[in-house]
């Protein structure tokens, strides 16, 4: 029997507000472990929540970003449940009315384009964080516990199982990945837990459509885990079900080390958390003049900046996705191409050398060495035929390292293209001289064999004389 | 001259006058805790170095020719559900044994802005669950006017103190009737404000949509000067009112003539003790020909307001005191791992009653209980908020008894939860639709214990019955009578 993988993802987003979402202290990452806390956040008997408006702002924008509806009558409610990490043993959460649900997201993979339904958004605190003297809390004589994260403020992101494969699911977390960061509510950095997925999967035999029994991976912090991990239990899956096997509703963990899944508990342990309305948070009531106002607010998104690439700059609909991919990225080429540089070529060099020089270094675009308005003026150099393409990547490696202005670099380091008639037709003369079989093939009719003369004269040229102007020459020359 | 037994007001105007210093008077307090505390034991803790600090800072204000305002000097206890800087707080538990905060409650910043002197700490029931202050896991606490009688509950200590004269005045928290109960049965003066009148940031929660800080005092006139303190919105606790707060001494007029004023048929319930009874309708007697004009109103969900209230409470507390478990303050009891150490320290910490109500609250909160319990509770919570509006159409306040019986034996309840429940008939109501109450004296019953009048106010109605209690007060003298103490009267 073939079967498909059903797959639908929770996404929690880290919001980058300056203060957690009931109290007033600060929400940055690194801090030496419990400075940033208060007895609001340490859940210290006789506080209060109160919700910062920052966070509601956020989520809203969030919730509007991914095309869902606002609830204009929204609430907190209390989850509980016990784990050392939380201080109140409940998270404040939103249960039955969150403030976005009902919206979508358009990828794109390998061409075809696919919607992917989003279900809720909802906004709750972050936890504290546990720190062992082992590995884990089994292995460990001792565990601390770091409140610095404690109520920093999340947004929920759940879709509906509109994924069917590893692939997919990579392409919409980057995808809302990329959404967030085009709306500036938070720092996406996977590395530090800003942005984390929990992954729900599940088989079918194809042509059917029941969902099948699912497993569960929580915590996944990186895109190829999110890929290897789905990739992994569907193979699982598929083989419990191939063998006659039961698959049962449970929690597992993702290894990344040993590239597997294992099981962490059976639905029959899984929680009741109880809800219930969270009695010190009032309503959250949004007015549609309040959500007309932030949707005028919102930056041009992802889909309409590729659509702008595509059109107005003439980029290729595949480029116009890369470059838009990332608001980085899209900022990076909106600065390079603002003073005239041809963007086509632009592109081109931000995905060719650019790309495998952040790469190759480890930097991501914003600390690339060669800044936005530098690599633009090279390729307006490139443009007007003060240097070739060959003598720019010379130049782009020498801006790598230096601070200075690639026409300065090219003056300095004499890169500049010989375009004078006169100063190339003598090394023109000399090669002709030199080379008489490659003259000879050429007259004979095999016209390729004006290549090897025109390499010789850039050789000898050390690369400045203009490719262009040397096969005019040559030709004018060979020919009569 | 003792001036234990005088109220606020009095001894705020000897101050003034210079007759009496800070240091005097709460020199006399002190005296008092010493000749009676050992009868009554309302308190927890004791600041008595703190105290005469304080009292000796107001004395220096006071020879430097300052004005003082109106708690300024007078010595005062607190409810120990409330953090205190510095003061251990400990919901009278064990789970919070040597809880020492490090913030004050915002009522507590309010009143020590108007420099009283605080003399400690006063015993309750433990977080607040009870009627009785039997339920405190450190030491009963005596009703001082027989001491073989319960002080009621929570917020008996203040009570208690109040009335046998280790306070002049004290605050208190109402959830379901903890301020008016032990204001009831130990013939002093307790006010409930509206929901979100006092902010409750800093009041160790126990049921957050039904708790509310508020004054206990020897007359109407102290209780309105101390709301005039701790009143007010608060943008630390987000269900606090944003309304302004009126100068509540502005309703201390003996006037009610004209005043509508409801007698709800079912808060006579069957069972009622016939002193309570007699002292009640007695008193309506008496603001009707004060002027007052009595209607015979009917709040017909009353009978459903016990078994709402027993599990709207039971839920919202068994999540507010999910946090005591061992991990970052409070007692811990430790166990081989993590579960362990919770569920002992919880198991070994939490008192009888705490546990039970917990229990109850989770319980209504379950899956496949929700909806028949909790969800249903605050549909009838709704519908009951709905008596009281459409009686207020019709009337100004409502008077009603406070309990259905005088203070009662220590441990006659103790075995019998459920007729400890039925205690709070008339009080929980006003929890539920988040309305203010006072009660005060109206009269004894036969064996002379003392028998409270409620007065119930629509939401923000402090003023008016702060008025009605005034000019009832004002008419008869029950409550200038203090409690005896086995001859250690004043």
């Amino acid at each position: 029997m073939k079967y498909e993988a059903v797959i639908g993802l929770e996404i929690h987003s880290e919001l980058k507000t300056k203060t957690k979402i009931f109290c007033g202290c600060a929400t940055t990452f690194g801090a030496e472990q419990n400075t940033h806390v208060c007895p609001v956040c340490l859940g210290l008997p006789g506080v209060l929540p109160v919700i910062n408006k920052r966070v509601v702002e956020f989520a809203i924008r969030a919730g509007l970003a991914l095309n869902c509806t606002i609830n204009k009558f929204s609430k907190f409610d209390r989850k509980n449940y016990y784990y050392p990490d939380l201080p109140k043993n409940f998270q404040t959460s939103q249960y039955d009315l969150p403030i976005a649900e009902k919206g979508y997201v358009d990828i794109d993979v390998d061409g075809q384009k696919k919607r992917i339904r989003i279900t809720r958004i909802h906004m709750e605190e972050d936890a504290g964080k546990l720190v062992h003297s082992g590995n884990t809390i089994k292995d460990s004589a001792t565990s601390n516990v770091d409140y610095n994260r404690t109520g920093v403020p999340l947004i929920e992101i759940v879709s509906e199982p509109d994924m069917a494969t590893p692939q997919e699911a990579r392409v919409y977390m980057e995808k809302v990945k990329s959404i967030l960061e085009y709306i500036d509510v938070s720092n996406c950095r996977m590395e530090e837990g800003n942005l984390r997925a929990d992954l729900n999967v599940s088989l079918r035999p194809v042509g059917t459509t029941a969902l099948g029994t699912k497993a569960e991976m929580k915590n996944i912090n990186s895109f190829k885990a999110v890929e290897d991990a789905l990739a992994y239990e569907i193979q699982r899956q598929q083989e419990v079900l191939e063998d006659g096997g039961h698959l049962v509703q449970e929690t597992r963990t993702w290894d990344p080390d040993k590239g597997i899944t294992l099981s962490m508990r059976t639905k029959e342990a899984a929680h009741d958390y109880r809800y219930m309305p969270e009695p010190d948070l009032v309503p959250i009531v949004t007015t549609d003049e309040e959500i007309a106002a932030y949707r005028k607010a919102l930056p041009e998104l992802p889909d309409a900046r590729r659509q702008r690439l595509e059109t107005e700059d003439g980029l290729s609909s595949y480029d116009a996705g890369i470059i838009t991919g990332s608001r980085e990225l899209a900022e990076y080429f909106d600065a390079a191409i603002v003073d005239g540089a041809d963007a086509k070529l632009t592109a081109n060099w931000m995905m060719g050398d650019l790309a495998k020089n952040l790469n190759a270094e480890g930097k991501t675009i914003q600390d690339s060495p060669v800044d936005a308005k530098r690599l633009g003026q090279m390729i307006m150099l490139i443009s007007k035929g003060t240097i070739s393409s060959k003598i720019a990547k010379k130049v782009f490696v020498e801006m790598w390292t230096s601070p200075d202005a690639p026409e300065k670099i090219v003056k300095d380091k004499g890169l500049v293209q010989i375009t004078d008639t006169k100063a190339i037709e003598g090394i023109v003369d000399a090669v002709i001289a030199a080379n008489p079989k490659p003259v000879a093939d050429y007259k004979g009719g095999n016209t390729k064999a004006i290549g090897a003369l025109v390499g010789q004269v850039m050789k000898q040229s050390k690369g400045k004389a203009n490719p262009g102007v040397v096969n005019q020459l040559l030709k004018a020359k060979l020919d009569t | 001259m003792r001036l234990f037994d005088k109220p606020a007001h009095v001894l705020h105007d000897m101050l003034v006058n210079k007759e009496i210093t800070a240091t005097e008077l709460t020199k006399d307090v002190i005296a008092r805790i010493d000749e009676v505390e050992g009868d009554v034991m309302a308190y927890l803790t004791q600041t008595r170095e703190a105290a005469l600090a304080q009292a000796a800072a107001v004395d220096e204000k006071i020879a430097g020719g300052k004005v003082i305002s109106f708690l300024e000097g007078i010595p005062g206890a607190v409810k120990d559900n409330i953090c205190t800087k510095g003061i251990k707080t400990t919901c009278a538990s064990k789970i919070l044994e040597n809880f020492v905060p490090p913030y004050d409650a915002t009522v507590i910043e309010k009143i020590n802005a108007a420099k009283p002197v605080i003399l400690g700490k006063t015993n309750m029931d433990e977080f607040a669950m009870g009627g009785s202050t039997e339920n405190s896991a450190y030491h009963l606490t005596h009703n001082p006017w027989n001491t073989d009688c319960v002080p009621g509950g929570s917020s008996g200590g203040s009570a208690a103190a109040v009335a046998a004269g280790t306070a002049i005045w004290a605050i208190g928290s109402d959830t379901g009737g903890s301020i008016r109960q032990p204001a009831s049965f130990c013939g002093v003066v307790g006010m409930k404000p509206t929901y979100g009148r006092v902010s409750r940031y800093g009041l160790v929660a126990f049921a957050s949509s039904l708790d509310q800080i508020g004054p206990l005092a020897r007359d109407v006139t102290d209780c309105a000067n101390i709301l005039n303190i701790i009143a007010g919105h608060d943008a630390q606790d987000s269900t606090s009112i944003d309304a302004s707060v009126p100068d509540y001494t502005k309703a201390l007029v003996a006037d009610i003539k004209g005043l509508k004023i409801g007698l709800p048929r079912e808060y006579f319930v069957k069972g009622m003790d016939a002193d309570v009874e007699k002292a009640v309708r007695t008193a309506v007697k008496q603001m009707e020909s004060l002027g007052a004009e009595i209607v015979e109103i009917s709040l017909p969900h009353t009978e459903y307001a016990i078994s709402t209230y027993y599990l709207i409470a039971p839920a919202e507390a068994a999540t507010n005191l999910e946090r005591y478990d061992g991990v970052s303050y409070g007692e811990r009891v430790d166990g081989a791992d993590i579960v362990e150490m919770m569920t002992n320290t919880r198991s070994r910490k939490f008192g009888k009653e705490v546990k039970r109500r917990i229990m109850i609250g989770n319980y209504a909160l379950s899956a496949g209980y929700y909806d028949a319990y909790y969800l249903k509770s605050l549909r009838v919570r709704t519908l009951i908020k709905q008596d009281f509006d459409k009686a207020f159409e019709k009337v100004d306040a409502i008077v009603a008894p406070t309990a259905p019986t005088p203070a009662f034996k220590i441990g006659e309840m103790v075995s019998d939860p459920l007729k400890m429940y039925l205690q709070d008939v008339c009080t929980v109501p006003l929890n539920l639709a988040g309305l203010p109450g006072i009660s005060l004296p109206c009269g004894f019953s036969n064996k002379h214990m003392p028998i409270g009048l409620q007065i119930i106010g629509k939401p923000l109605g402090e003023e008016t019955i702060l008025r009605a209690a005034y000019t009832y007060e004002q008419s008869q003298g029950f409550y200038k009578e203090m409690a005896e103490l086995g001859g250690k009267k004043a």
